[in-house]
């Protein structure tokens, strides 16, 4: 393969990797779960293409924003500093141009295809890239509780496309996934806790300290878990998912409970794994509830 | 101790067998047994799901001896009220004042032997409870022959219980290193064992 023949894949690789697969794929992931929960014709190929590449494209174009936005601080934490933006394999304007694009094809696309479900991923891309990024990150650490919102949007607008209006039980599966959120992002920050304070941003740990940082943790843990079980709830889930989701929650307060009261770092991310396993089990139960 | 593939594939496939049983396995039972299952392949599946993620160093956590103890009571306390109804009273008290003297001795600081003989008796009878009820059912006829798998179940995590009990109190009958080996492909047989010994019992 000649080197010309290289360069756009490479490049292609480059931009994917600003996208966040994993990330992004579990937004996705909670979108169709969400989509599926409104028992509607739900092998409608068409209706199911579309939601997929829209809203991922949303989320990406979001996540490109993103990184476009915080380059600057990205460049500063160790974490971080080996992205694609920082290492300046692409230029910033060709960031910016991507993140543009993939985001008003997605949801113009989300639009076109239900103008409130559109209005739903318009919202999620807004919250976080206006509000949490641009405008709050830097500021406050509560700006987490605005990137949990916009977290929650895929899961909401899959259910809005389903069922055309939102529901208790949107805004609960919506709140499930805002309340898992802090699981991953706190622990996050108390990880990289130096990260976050040589670039400047504020976070939990470093606001409030690292006690009040786990108890918020395991709180929010234990109220997702609750949201997540009031949702299979109102969605008529079988009682047999049912007793599966309480086991699963049942690990999560275990590990909250742990992490609270004899914290290691362990134990922490720890929970930060399982926080996403059991995401992810709740919303293939959601699926298979109604396959 | 680093988890290879095949432990970790191991793991894996005692979630899915336990999730499988609490989520299917155990519908139509009364909801005593259905309680007491969900508790002992919940815990099962919680197990597994840790030491997938935490790594084998979860077995370290001092909330193992309590884990060890609740899976085979609850599942011990659900056979028994499903196929032994005369005991059923009986055996749940024991269950209640074996898992709260389990809990009790571990959070209290003790010299003697008190520990040791608490877990020994809770763990020997539920072990042997769930070790010996499928078997002799089995044998007169009362289930399928197939139900005795549950026994043999039985009989090795109530082995694996009681191989991390006494290390845990550091009475150690095998060396931590050959438990923590033994653990992953453990989980998985018993598992499995148990939800055959349900499906096709």
């Amino acid at each position: 393969m000649s080197t010309q023949d290289s360069v756009p894949a490479s490049k292609f690789a480059m931009f994917w990797s600003l996208t966040k697969p994993s990330q992004s794929g579990l937004l996705l992931a909670t979108g169709l779960a969400g989509y599926m929960s409104a028992r509607c014709p739900i092998f409608h190929i068409a209706t199911i293409l579309g939601l997929s590449f829209s809203l991922f494209l949303a989320i990406a174009g979001s996540t490109i924003m993103n990184m476009w936005w915080d380059r600057d601080i990205d460049a500063q934490m160790g974490r971080t500093q080996k992205r694609v933006t920082c290492k300046g394999l692409v230029t910033d304007k060709e960031v910016l141009m991507v993140g543009v694009i993939v985001s008003v094809i997605g949801i113009g696309w989300a639009l076109a295809m239900d103008w409130r479900y559109g209005l739903v991923v318009f919202a999620g891309w807004f919250f976080d890239v206006v509000v949490y990024s641009m405008w709050l990150k830097r500021r406050t650490c509560w700006s987490i509780v605005w990137g949990g919102i916009s977290g929650a949007m895929p899961i909401l607008a899959g259910r809005v496309l389903g069922l055309g209006s939102i529901d208790w039980i949107g805004l609960m599966l919506a709140l499930g996934v805002l309340l898992w959120i802090p699981t991953h992002t706190l622990t996050f920050s108390m990880k990289f806790q130096k990260d976050y304070a040589d670039a400047g941003v504020p976070t939990f740990p470093s606001t409030y300290g690292l006690g009040v940082t786990r108890f918020t943790i395991a709180l929010s843990s234990i109220l997702a878990a609750a949201a997540m079980i009031a949702a299979g709830v109102g969605i008529g889930m079988d009682w047999g998912f049912l007793r599966l989701l309480g086991v699963l929650s049942a690990g999560l307060f275990m590990l909250a409970a742990a992490t609270t009261f004899s914290p290691t770092e362990r134990v922490n991310f720890g929970l930060f794994k399982y926080a996403s396993v059991y995401m992810l089990a709740a919303m293939i139960l959601v699926v298979l509830e109604v396959i | 101790m680093k988890l290879s593939s095949l432990n970790r594939t191991l793991l894996l496939l005692a979630v899915l067998l336990a999730a499988y049983q609490v989520s299917a396995g155990i519908d139509g039972f009364a909801t005593l047994p259905i309680i007491a299952y969900t508790i002992a392949f919940g815990g099962l599946l919680i197990a597994a799901l840790l030491i997938f993620i935490l790594g084998i160093e979860a077995l370290d956590s001092p909330m193992v001896v309590i884990a060890s103890t609740i899976i085979p009571l609850s599942l011990a306390v659900g056979l028994v009220w499903q196929r032994l109804a005369s005991a059923r009273t009986f055996y749940l008290i024991f269950a209640i004042i074996g898992f709260l003297a389990v809990t009790l001795t571990r959070s209290i600081q003790m010299q003697n032997k008190a520990p040791v003989i608490v877990i020994a008796i809770t763990h020997g009878i539920a072990g042997l409870t769930i070790f010996l009820l499928p078997i002799l059912l089995a044998l007169q006829g009362q289930v399928k022959p197939l139900f005795s798998l549950v026994g043999v179940g039985g009989a090795l995590i109530g082995l694996g219980g009681l191989l991390l009990s006494f290390l845990k109190i550091g009475k150690p009958i095998l060396s931590r290193g050959a438990i923590m080996r033994l653990f992953p492909a453990l989980l998985p047989l018993t598992t499995a064992l148990f939800v055959a010994g349900f499906k096709f019992g």
